[in-house]
């Protein structure tokens, strides 16, 4: 409608850049097609198809980021494609600052995946599918954040969760592998449904599906939107829960660890896990203007899930299983951000988290790849064989830990302060103890992998330079991707990502809140201490657990808190045991009969029409028709008996015959 | 110009000719009775020129071409004659049943 034209005074409309910016959701999805057709044939077995993409996506939205930098783009395309009734089913792509630095994040972070699962996956099974895989759930995760419609966010989301069932499936000759990606997929399903309600209710309601509509309506405050606000919040953020892996809905997060290292990697940081975190934001306007209430759920739950995840995560053996909970935990961050109304910060969280949780996820797939074990308790020490991966994988930790100046520690601390400055107390407490928390467990991770002695009885390596280079890039962002958003010195990514055709009203801090980030740095150096401590000066792997081992509270994390447990008997079993059955005894005795009639019946009438008109109609017919040539021919070939003479005889008498009928009849 | 005879030897030897090869069972014989009906019509083309004194002197002409087909035709027949003899021992025309049915 007119919002467009609301904004255009201000920013830029990003010109040939913008319009061409389909190519970026266009192109993976293409050459998916390719590699599917013809990868197998090619030297790097489609590999290097897969990267020319993602090389070329990270270009174009390098050079979008540049451009919306220097001059600032919001701009939006649409295509129409149906309707359905009064409804336009429209596609298209935005252009403006959140798209565009997800599309960075997206480009950025899986072009460096790609280039390290080529060597990673060597000699693996399924290498090509693998690498189409890959690049199709990029290409649905830029589905997602290039989306202007409620109906195409709802298409790229289902388009990930299908992509996610692929990648963490990869390994699907192994039962738990299988069972961990239908896991991922039913818990996503089960989101979902909140989603989509929430998309229709707000259709209805506002009688479009263009999201900078539906946001100029509730900034505008439109009746009938404003009666149904909260529901559809509410609807929305549960489809958010799902992806964003938010209590209690996280629990298909950590079994994802199933899927290849690559895969892990770019779920975590880019192309699923953030899709929750950016629906909110993306839908944030509206929650600002209407739906306040629904934001208190959401920063309840992302509080809930930032302590209890991380909690899970002291107690993991698995060294991808602290990094998973880990990632479930500074989601609960985002979302909390999100919740108290700090749109910037929890966009800022999302952007560092994206390089050093890529970086870390890289660094443990590395470090796998040399012992062959996902166990900690196996490994130890590496730090002497594996100098690259550890000085990379330590920079990832200090950025997580949020100590400066590492990207982590301004993103935390924006939450954090934005949490106070909120008035949150007790969200802003356990924030704290949550901070503490991650620089605990981090701390022990790498003490149990790195620092001490080797542990296991394998002959660890440095990993190929094709793996390494990768980390470097992401300790790079890792370091400096904070730098973008310093209060007080340059804040040019509150600008990117608020440049939008619907204005945000946030907080945004002016300059640092001194109370927010001293309790958060204490809290990270307090946990990064009290780690060492436990895991290096007092005992090494095994007999620090000891340590700190507090009953009952260590059982309980670690059957993380039951839910599971919780879920299989109240939910999944009897839904197997009855629901599952009845309509199982329904299906076979009710719908198969009638099935199974009809295909009687046909059967019958088959029969009938093939014994009395095929074999006594047609048949015969032809039968006869056949049989009478042959008996006919059968009289006549006698006739021909070879001898010359006999056929002369015959030829003189009718020649003689001819004549005598032309000389006495004519 | 005696036309009668002349015609009536024609179509005598003709009628040899056609006597031969249907009753004869000799493959050799059958084609000497070929050239019978060869010849037969030769004396007619001659004895028509003469009768209608042509200058272009066609129907001589053509006895001419007539007498060299025939050798020829003879020198082919001659030759598988020959051929089937060396393959079944015998020249009977009756046990040539190779295009029978």
């Amino acid at each position: 409608m007119n919002l467009l034209a609301e904004s255009k005074l201000s920013y830029g409309d990003g010109g040939v850049f913008a319009e061409y910016a389909w190519i970026l959701v266009v192109l993976p999805f293409i050459s998916a097609l390719i590699i599917t057709f013809f990868g197998k044939k090619l030297p790097y077995k489609g590999a290097e198809i897969a990267l020319a993409t993602i090389g070329s996506i990270f270009f174009y939205s390098s050079a979008l980021l540049y451009k919306h930098i220097t001059e600032g783009i919001v701009n939006e395309f649409f295509i129409v494609v149906g309707n359905i009734g009064t409804f336009d089913i429209e596609f298209g792509w935005v252009v403006d600052g959140l798209s565009i630095m997800m599309y960075f994040v997206v480009g950025t972070v899986a072009l460096l995946v790609f280039i390290y699962a080529t060597n990673y996956m060597k000699g693996e099974v399924r290498y090509t599918f693998f690498f189409t895989s890959l690049t199709l759930f990029a290409g649905s995760m830029l589905v997602l954040v290039s989306s202007p419609t409620l109906i195409q966010i709802l298409i790229g989301w289902e388009l990930v969760g299908v992509c996610s069932y692929l990648l963490i499936g990869h390994y699907w000759e192994t039962k738990d592998n299988s069972s961990a990606a239908m896991k991922a997929f039913i818990t996503n399903k089960i989101a979902d449904i909140g989603l989509m309600i929430g998309i229709i209710i707000l259709a209805l309601n506002t009688g479009t599906l263009r999201i900078s509509e539906i946001l100029y309506q509730s900034t505008h405050d439109y009746e009938d939107i404003k009666n149904v606000a909260f529901v559809a919040g509410v609807l929305l953020f549960i489809g958010a829960m799902g992806k964003s892996a938010q209590f209690p809905l996280h629990v298909w997060l950590p079994d994802a660890m199933a899927g290849p290292t690559p895969v892990s990697a770019l779920m975590h940081a880019a192309t699923m896990v953030t899709a929750g975190v950016y629906l909110l934001a993306r839908m944030f306007p509206f929650y600002e203007a209407m739906a306040h209430e629904a934001l208190d759920i959401v920063m309840l739950f992302g509080v809930i899930t930032l302590i209890t995840a991380g909690l899970i995560a002291v107690v993991q053996d698995d060294l991808k299983k602290v990094l998973a909970y880990s990632t479930v935990s500074q989601l609960g961050y985002m979302v909390a951000a999100i919740g108290s109304g700090a749109y910037t910060a929890s966009l800022f969280h999302l952007w560092t988290h994206a390089f050093f949780k890529a970086l870390l996820f890289l660094g443990a797939g590395s470090v796998i790849h040399a012992v062959h074990t996902n166990s900690m308790l196996e490994m130890g020490g590496l730090r002497k064989y594996m100098p690259r991966t550890f000085i990379t994988f330590i920079i990832g930790t200090v950025a997580l830990a949020g100590l400066p100046p590492f990207a982590g520690f301004f993103s935390k601390d924006e939450i954090l302060a934005s949490l106070n400055h909120e008035g949150e107390t007790t969200f802003l407490v356990i924030s704290i103890i949550g901070a503490f928390v991650t620089a605990f467990y981090m701390t022990r991770a790498v003490a149990l992998t790195f620092l001490g002695e080797y542990r296991g009885h394998g002959h660890p390596h440095e990993s190929d330079k094709m793996m390494t280079v990768p980390l470097m890039f992401l300790a790079v962002f890792a370091i400096g991707a904070g730098w973008v958003n310093i209060p007080g010195v340059y804040t040019g990514f509150t600008t990117w990502v608020t440049t939008r055709a619907n204005k945000i009203n946030e907080y945004h801090p002016e300059s640092f809140d001194y109370t927010a980030l001293f309790s958060g740095l204490i809290a990270g150096l307090l946990g990064i201490g009290l780690g060492y401590f436990v895991y290096q000066l007092q005992g090494s792997a095994d007999k620090g657990d000891k340590l700190i081992k507090v009953e009952p509270i260590w059982t309980v994390l670690e059957n993380k808190y039951y839910l599971d447990h919780f879920y299989f008997k109240y939910l999944i079993n009897p839904t197997k045991l009855t629901i599952a059955n009845a309509v199982d005894r329904i299906n076979t005795n009710f719908l198969d009969r009638i099935i199974n009639s009809f295909g009687l019946a046909a059967s019958f009438l088959g029969q009938i029409v093939y014994n009395n008109f095929d074999q006594k109609g047609i048949d015969k017919f032809l039968n006869a028709s056949s049989t009478s040539t042959d008996s006919f021919g059968g009289k006549v070939k006698l006739l021909q008996t070879g001898k010359t003479q006999q056929y002369l005889m015959l030829f003189l008498a009718g020649v003689v015959t001819i004549s005598l009928l032309i000389l006495f009849i004519i | 110009m005696i036309v009668q005879p002349v015609l009536i030897v024609a179509a005598a030897l003709f009628s040899l000719g056609i006597y031969g090869i249907l009753v004869r069972r000799n493959a050799v014989m059958v084609l000497l009775s070929i050239e019978l009906i060869l010849n037969s019509v030769n004396i007619n083309f001659v004895l028509f020129d003469a009768m209608l004194s042509d200058t272009m002197m066609g129907g001589q002409i053509f006895s001419i071409f007539i007498i060299t087909i025939a050798a020829a035709e003879v020198g082919i027949g001659l030759a598988i004659v020959l051929m089937l003899f060396r393959n079944r021992q015998t020249a009977n025309i009756n046990e040539f049943d190779l295009m029978k049915w």
